[in-house]
Formats: structure tokens, sequence, C-alpha cells
């Protein structure tokens, strides 16, 4: 409590050295305000708010994680309900906003728009749980490997490197072949498997780089901890590119759960995906793009929503590009 | 410098063990029986599942079975496919049309990619920057598969200028539309990271000197800031060529390309094994000989790592 | 705020006879950056002069505007987000400021070279010392690849590189913080200019490296009779080499005065607090004295004179007028010739 007070008081005392005494005592506060310098997120979260990157991605996400929560607030039409009789192939009417024609119907008779509001859960989840678990994991194993060094990055290393050597996309298409019933869960461990090695190549030399400023020797020196050095001094400064590189890859991981879809190895029915069904819009692209371009275009739609704000939140974070 | 690449060369005989090792665990372990795909949903006798097995090895623990096959590997003998087809023989028919394929995916790659960046990066700021910014983020938005389908459908459908289907896959001129669908994500990516290493290299201090000196901008330009931006690129471009294999299983399939990433996507979906194993093998050497390429190229370009 | 005539009261650039050209002639000049927290005046309203042969030590804290007016000097300012709203640069009386960029060009390494404070950055680290110099011949004489190897090894000599001739091949990360800076001088130097500008060549050198560099420097600039600006912090530095001495703040220039006028009787409280904060051997004990407060923000330069917040003897016009550069005279008016102050209160300084 004493240093507190202490503090503070030495601190007006160089505030009042430097602000011009007196008269324009209105102007005076905003200047010590102003003044202070900004933290590495305040700073960013200024930048951000001025991106209109940021906000454009920002409402689009809260939009379709909202329509994955609540697909019932935007269709009451079941997408698996199909119509032959009535709707083989019904051309989109875009003038009917939210009706089960606005987007057409599909080769089974099935409204389009319905099935593109079911289909945002499954892409979400999988995004958002693919990056959960490979953040947790190539995140965990990158910092051990960048924050000890010696023999226990040598392993990790290689084991990256081996990781590495497969390509991400044809190591999934191995393992999900094995699976002849694939449910997401399926899905999001075979992305997570193969996945996680980007993430804690980041870490690693991001922590690598944390490790060796000034302020961690100064922190050892002083006998903190290795709990402590990690988690209050290494771990905060070398998150920001791995959150970078996690929101961008989500993107990555909801575009790859649909290329796996349409390759017939991802999710397969009952479950609702964009990728089935732009695989299905393909057969009859000629004559009716409209089975391809709407779960393609809301596919594309979300990605883009991503790596937006990872863009974004780099661009804001990383002052040697401003 | 010979010393450096055979370092390199030495660091990669354990990547490499390991990563076939890992294809092959992930071929052998998982769930999903070879000798049954044979047979499709018929039930077959279990004698002679037993017999098949036995006689390509499947009996056997699967690190031994691994030992083998690398053992008849340094023969040159990648097995058969349960077709009795050498697999060997299915991989000189695919590769050289990957090859071409990718290889002028990677020119286009370079060439406009670098191109995009450069101007970008320039123009960091202006109008032209945000507009390859969005063009970019576009690009990377959008999955292969549909960029493939939408380039066939206008390209091939609507306007009629080039077959749908690759029909001779030694003609550059039919494999450039496919070329160019597999190349644009990572396109957009090599735009993108010249535009940053462009835009970040215009502030370094070596630049400020190569204008204090008088040089022409021409000069100051294509000498001393594109010799430094190129050196990120040049990894990237590296490292990317395993995507470009995943990229060709989806690019080859759209165009019907018979190639290294159709003879894949085919032996995945019937679990053929040996087919998988072989190619996957084949490109992980190609794909760390790549790197080996770019590691020593990398230090050509860079001193600092060269005399490191 | 007050407005002043800025060219009023400008001391008579030394040895600059009627109709005789100053070398370098930098008149109100005004340089500011346009930022996201508003506009920063980081120069506002300089004059020098500077004529062949003679040394100019530009001496001021960081953010004193002294490397920008260097850089606006050179043309390598980055505009945006730098802008200059006013001010002439000439160059043997011609404005370097209204010329075509080529011409600017042309002048720039040729005529004007400039040699920057930390040679490792400032050197392209991914090609040869021996590229970087020849290039130099290559771009502005139009000399073969040899010819420019054989002029850069012939460089490399004069600044006293040892084996210049195998280590022409060198990368910059391969040669010494002393050596590397040699290699800034002799780029410099290459061909032979009128003018160079030095922004704090020695700082990034140890002290033992330092007094060499600057005697080379020194010791180049008698033999070809170049005009010299000499930028630093450090006053040490200043007083064996430079002629004169213009101080800057906050944009501006507080004082000038011939070298050892300004050490004996500084005429301004900002010199005078510089002065009193260098330590001495014959204070050891004291306490060392030091300017209170911080450089103002150039965003929010205080009204009057930028000093006053931080002047021991600020009174209240000193928050309302800006002071113009006072010619300095002794106390019986007798003349003091190329001496400024730029202190309303100079006469209580210098002789109070």
């Amino acid at each position: 409590m004493p240093d507190v007070t202490k503090a503070q008081t030495t601190d007006a005392a160089t505030v009042d050295a430097v602000a011009p005494p007196a008269v324009d005592a209105p102007g005076k506060a905003s200047t010590q305000k102003s003044d202070k310098p900004r933290s590495l997120w305040g700073d960013a979260w200024y930048d951000l708010r001025h991106r209109p990157m940021f906000w454009i991605s920002s409402v689009l996400l809260v939009l379709l994680l909202v329509i994955a929560a609540f697909p019932g607030w935007f269709t009451s039409v079941d997408p698996r309900d199909g119509d032959l009789v009535h709707h083989y192939l019904g051309k989109p009417e875009l003038g009917h906003l939210f009706q089960p024609d606005w987007f057409g119907y599909d080769q089974q008779g099935r409204s389009i728009y319905s099935r593109v509001i079911h289909g945002t859960r499954a892409s979400i989840l999988v995004g958002v749980c693919v990056t959960a678990a490979v953040t947790l994991l190539g995140g965990l194993l990158g910092m051990l490997a960048g924050y000890f060094g010696g023999w226990v990055d040598s392993v990790i290393s290689r084991i990256v490197d081996i990781f590495f050597g497969l390509p991400f996309l044809l190591g999934t298409m191995v393992v999900l072949n094995a699976f002849t019933e694939r449910k997401v869960y399926v899905v999001i461990l075979a992305l997570a498997f193969l996945g996680w090695t980007s993430i804690a190549r980041v870490m690693r030399s991001s922590v690598i780089t944390a490790k060796q400023a000034d302020y961690v020797t100064a922190a050892r020196a002083l006998g903190a901890g290795t709990t402590r050095i990690l988690f209050r001094h290494v771990m905060p400064n070398a998150v920001a590119p791995t959150i970078v590189v996690a929101t961008i890859a989500l993107g990555g991981y909801i575009s790859a759960e649909a290329t796996l879809s349409f390759l017939g190895l991802g999710l397969s029915d009952p479950t609702i995906s964009w990728g089935i069904d732009i695989s299905e819009g393909s057969k009859v692209i000629r004559d009716n793009p409209h089975t391809l371009l709407f779960p393609a275009g809301m596919l594309s739609l979300t990605v883009f929503a991503f790596i937006m704000l990872g863009d974004a939140v780099r661009d804001a974070l990383d002052p040697k590009l401003r | 410098m010979g010393r450096y690449a055979a370092r390199r060369l030495l660091q990669m005989i354990p990547i490499f063990i390991g990563t076939t090792l890992l294809i092959f665990l992930m071929v052998h372990i998982l769930p999903g029986d070879p000798v049954r795909a044979i047979y499709g949903d018929k039930a077959p006798d279990p004698a002679q599942i037993a017999q098949i097995k036995r006689e390509y090895g499947f009996d056997k623990p699967v690190l031994e079975q691994y030992f083998h096959y690398m053992l008849n590997l340094l023969k040159g003998d990648f097995g058969n496919n349960l077709a009795g087809r050498p697999v060997v023989d299915l991989m000189a028919d695919a590769f050289p049309v990957t090859l071409r394929l990718t290889l002028l995916a990677i020119t286009i790659e370079i060439i406009i990619g670098v191109g995009l960046g450069a101007w970008a990066g320039l123009r960091a700021g202006k109008a032209a920057d945000t507009g390859v910014l969005v063009f970019t983020l576009t690009v990377i938005s959008i999955p292969v598969f549909v960029l493939g389908f939408i380039a066939r459908f206008i390209f091939a459908d609507e306007l009629g200028w080039l077959p749908p289907n690759v029909q001779d896959s030694t003609s550059y001129s039919q494999l450039f539309l496919p070329a160019f669908v597999l190349a644009m994500l990572s396109m957009a990516y090599v735009a993108r990271l010249t535009r940053t290493t462009f835009a970040e290299n215009l502030r370094a201090d070596y630049m400020r000197t190569a204008l204090a000196k008088g040089l022409p901008r021409r000069r100051v330009i294509g000498v001393h800031l594109l010799r430094n931006s190129l050196i990120p690129v040049v990894t990237f471009v590296g490292t990317d060529v395993g995507g470009f294999i995943g990229g060709a299983v989806i690019t080859e399939g759209i165009f019907n390309i018979q190639g290294v990433g159709n003879l894949l996507y085919r032996a995945i979906q019937t679990s053929e094994g040996s087919t998988v194993t072989g190619v996957v093998t084949v490109l992980v050497l190609v794909i760390l000989l790549i790197n080996l390429l770019i590691d020593l190229l990398y230090a050509v370009l860079d001193p600092r790592i060269r005399y490191a | 705020m007050t407005t002043i005539d800025k060219t009023r009261n400008v001391p008579e650039p030394r040895g600059a006879a009627e109709g005789d050209v100053p070398l370098l002639e930098v008149r109100d000049l005004h340089v500011e950056f346009h930022t996201r927290d508003g506009v920063a005046k980081a120069v506002n309203g300089v004059n020098y002069t500077v004529n062949s042969g003679e040394t100019l030590a530009v001496l001021g804290e960081s953010g004193s505007g002294k490397s920008v007016t260097a850089q606006a000097i050179m043309g390598i300012l980055d505009m945006p987000p730098g802008r200059i709203p006013q001010g002439q640069i000439l160059y043997r009386g011609e404005d370097m400021l209204t010329m075509s960029g080529d011409a600017r060009r042309k002048i720039r390494g040729r005529k004007i070279a400039m040699i920057f404070q930390d040679a490792l950055s400032a050197l392209n680290p991914v090609l040869s010392v021996g590229y970087q110099l020849g290039e130099m011949f290559r771009v502005h004489q139009g000399l073969s690849k040899k010819d420019a190897k054989a002029k850069a090894i012939e460089l490399m000599d004069r600044v006293k590189i040892p084996a210049a001739k195998e280590r022409v091949g060198d990368y910059p990360h391969q040669f010494s913080g002393g050596m590397r800076q040699r290699i800034m001088i002799a780029m410099a130097l290459a061909l032979e200019p009128d003018l160079i500008i030095a922004d704090e060549p020695t700082t990034a050198l140890d002290v033992t490296v330092q007094a060499q560099v600057m005697d080379l420097l020194a010791e180049l600039q008698r033999e070809y009779n170049m005009g010299l600006i000499l930028i630093t912090h450090d006053l040490g530095v200043v007083a064996d080499v430079a002629d004169k001495i213009a101080v800057m703040y906050a944009g501006r220039i507080v004082e000038t005065a011939p070298v050892h006028e300004l050490y004996k009787r500084p005429a301004h409280p900002y010199t005078k607090g510089l002065l009193e904060s260098i330590p001495r051997l014959d204070q050891k004990g004291q306490d060392l004295y030091a300017i209170k407060g911080l450089p103002p923000n150039l965003t929010r330069i205080p009204s009057g004179c930028a000093f006053n917040p931080r002047c021991p003897q600020a009174q209240d016009i000193c928050r309302t007028d800006v002071p113009p550069l006072h010619p300095v005279t002794e106390r019986d008016g007798g003349e003091l010739p190329g001496r400024g102050s730029a202190c309303h209160f100079w006469k209580e300084t210098i002789h109070g």
C-alpha cells in the first residue's frame, strides 16, 4: 500500500514538471491522458476500432454464430424435406426474402435456403473445435519446445517436422477414409491430429523471442519461478501471433472440412454440410448453377469473415506495418 | 556451402523415416480392411481373406511390415496394387502429368503473385493496395474445388474456350486452366507475403541509404528491395509444395487429369494401402528434396545464413 | 499562437561575403508529419548555412528535428507522412525543393552524401560491401563491374580497412562495427562530394573506436575540402571537429555560435543546461545536474518558447511569445559574429 501512494506522488510530480503550469487547466487533463503510452493490446484495440474490415468481419461472424446456434430463427422448413414433384431443381426467387424458395431447390427438391442455414452449424462447429484443439495441443507443445529448448525442443521439433512432411489434406483423407460413418467429431479429430503443427511452430518461435527479452531475464534474476515466468511474462507476449494464426487457420479448417466432404471423405449424411451440397450441385452446375453457387457463396463468406478478422487483428498487433 | 548442404541432407533422413512410418501406420493401423474392400458388400470366405493377407504380409506386425517395405523400396520395388499392377508403373504414368501441372502452377503463382504483391506493396495504404488485399482475401476464402467448378463453368461450359476435361495431358494450353485454379490459393498468399515484405523493407534503413546514394528508383527497387523481399517468398513457395499436392487431388478430379492426385484419391477410396503408401512415400521424398533445394537457395540469397 | 518574422535577425553566416553563394543554405525550413495523433511539427523554421571546408555541428536531443532536417536536405524523407509546408534548401544557390526528381537524384550521393548512424542496418545485408561501394561508380559514372570493384578496393584502402582486396566480397555482418562505419564513410566519399551529412556517425560505436572514426572523418574532410554537417547529441564529439554549432530544440535552432564560444559562454538556458549536465572530473562526488522534465510532444509544442516548461528562468513572456533568434553581443554592444540565441533573456543568460 505505501508503495502505491509513493508511485502516485512521484508520478504527479513528473507530470507537473512536464505540463505547462496553471492557466490552461482544462486542456491539461486531456494532455495528460493522451500522453500516456498505450499498451500493445490497447494500441491494437485503438487501431482495430478504426478498421472497417474489423467491423465487417465481426458483424458477419456474430450473424453466422447466431445462425449456427438457432437455425430455426431463420427458416421453419426442414432441410431434409424434399418434394421431387413440385420442386425438382426449382429456380431461385431472389425477391422472396427468407422464403423456402429464396435460393431455389436442389435435385431432391429440398430448399437450398434451408439447407444453407442448417449447414452453418457443422462448418462453424468443425472450425471452432479444430482451432481450439489445435491451439491447445500445438500451443502447449510449442511453448514447451520454445521455453525449455534442449532435448525437449529437439524431440518436439522432430515430431513437428515429421507431421509437416505429410501434406495436410492427404493425411486427413487417409485418416478419414478409415471411418465409414463420419460424424462431426471424427472430422474434428482428424483435422486436429494433422493440423497442430503450424500453431506449434508459431508458438515455439514467439516463445523463443519472448524468452530472450530483457524483462524475462530481469524476472529470472529477481528469482521468479519457471511457472511464473512462463505464464506471467512469456505467454502474454507470445500469444498474439498465435491468436492471429489460429483465427486465419479457423477459416482454413472450415474450407478443409468442405473440401473433404466434397471428396466424399468428410461429413456424411445425415449431417448437413455445405461441402456435400456443393458436391451434389456440381453435378448439375451446367443448367442449374444456383445449386452450387448458394452453398459455395455461404461457405466462402464464412471463411472470408474469419480470415478477414485474423488479418485485421494481425495488422493491428504488428506496429511495423503501420 | 558444401558442408551446409550435407548437414541439411543428413537432417532429412530421420524426417523421411518418421513421415513414411507415420503414413504407413495410418494406412495399416486405422480401421478399414483393404482386403474386405475388394469384395465390397459381398461377404467373403474367411479362409480366402486369411490367404490374401498372408500373401501380402498383412498378418505380420506393422513395424516388421514397414521394415520389409522400406527394404524393398531401396531395391526400387514399391509392391503391387491389389489388382496386381506394380505401383511403380502406376506412378510412372501419373507423376509426369502432375509434374507438368505443378510446374505450370508454380510459374503462374510466382509471376502473378510477386507482381501483384510488389504492385500493392509499393502503394501500401492506397486504393491499389486495398484492392489487391480484398482480391487475395476473396481468393483465399473460396475453396479450390469451388473455384475449379466456377472456372470450368465459365471458361469451358459457357465461353467454350477450353475443353472441360483435359484430353491431352502433355498440352500446356489444355493444362493452363487447371494449373491456374491450382495456383490461385498459393498465388494469393504469395501476393500478400510479397506485399508485406515490400512494404516493410521499403522502410528499412538500407533503402534510405540506397536513396541517399542517388540510385535511380528502378535500381533501388529492382536490386535493393527485391533481393531482400524475395527471401521469405522463396521459403514460402518451397514449403507450399505439399499444399499443391493436396490441391492437385481436387484439381485433377475436377478436370479429369490422370495424375498423382487422381491416382491417390482412387487409391484412398478403395483402401489400397500399397498404392497410397508408395505414392505418399515418393511425395514426401519430393517435398523434402524441394525443401533442401529451397534451403540452399535461401543461403544463396541471404549471406547471413551462409556464414552462420 | 504568436507569429514572428522568422527571417529577421538571422546572424550572417560566417564566410559568406557579397556574391559568394554558400555551399548549402537552409532557409526557414518546416517539416511536419501527419500521424493519427495529429500533426507532429518536427522542424519549425530552421536556418543554417555550410561552406566548403566548414564543419557545422547540429546538436540536440532525439526529437529535436536535427535528423529530420538532414533527411529533408538529402530528400529522403518519407513523404507522406512527412510534408514540407514551407522553406528552401539551397545547394549552391539553387532550391533543391523545387528541382525535378531526377535533378535532385543526381545531386544525391554525387554532390551531397550522407553517413548514417547504424551501419549494420544502413548497409544492405544481402549485397557484398564491394557491390554496394561499386554501385556508386556504376550508376553515377557508368563504370564497368570490374572497374567499379577496383575502385571499391581503392576506397576501402582509403578508409584504412585492412586487407581490402580480400574483404571486398564480404558482407556487412562480417565486419566489426568500426569497420562497417568506415565502409559507410567510404561510400559517402566515393564520388568526392561537396558536402557530407553525418547523422550521429559514432553513436553506435565503442568509445575507443569513436575517436578513430571521428579522426578519419575529419582528416578526409580536410583533404577534400568538403562541407560537413555533423549531427550529434554528444557534446564531447563536437568540440574537437566542429567550427560552429547550432543547438536545436523542438524543431527550432535555439542557439548558434562558434564552437569554443558556446562552451565558454552559452547564451541560452537550454545550452547551459546541456553543458552543466556533462559529468566533470573536478565535480566528482557532487550531484550531476539534469534538465528537469522531458522534451515536448511534437504534436503539442508548448506556446511561446518551447523550452519554457523546463526552463529555470521562465517568465510570463516565455509562455506567450516565441523568442526570435536574437543576435548575441557583448555587454557593451560589441559584435560577436555568428552568435545568436532564441531566448528572451539571452543577456541575462550570457552576462548575468
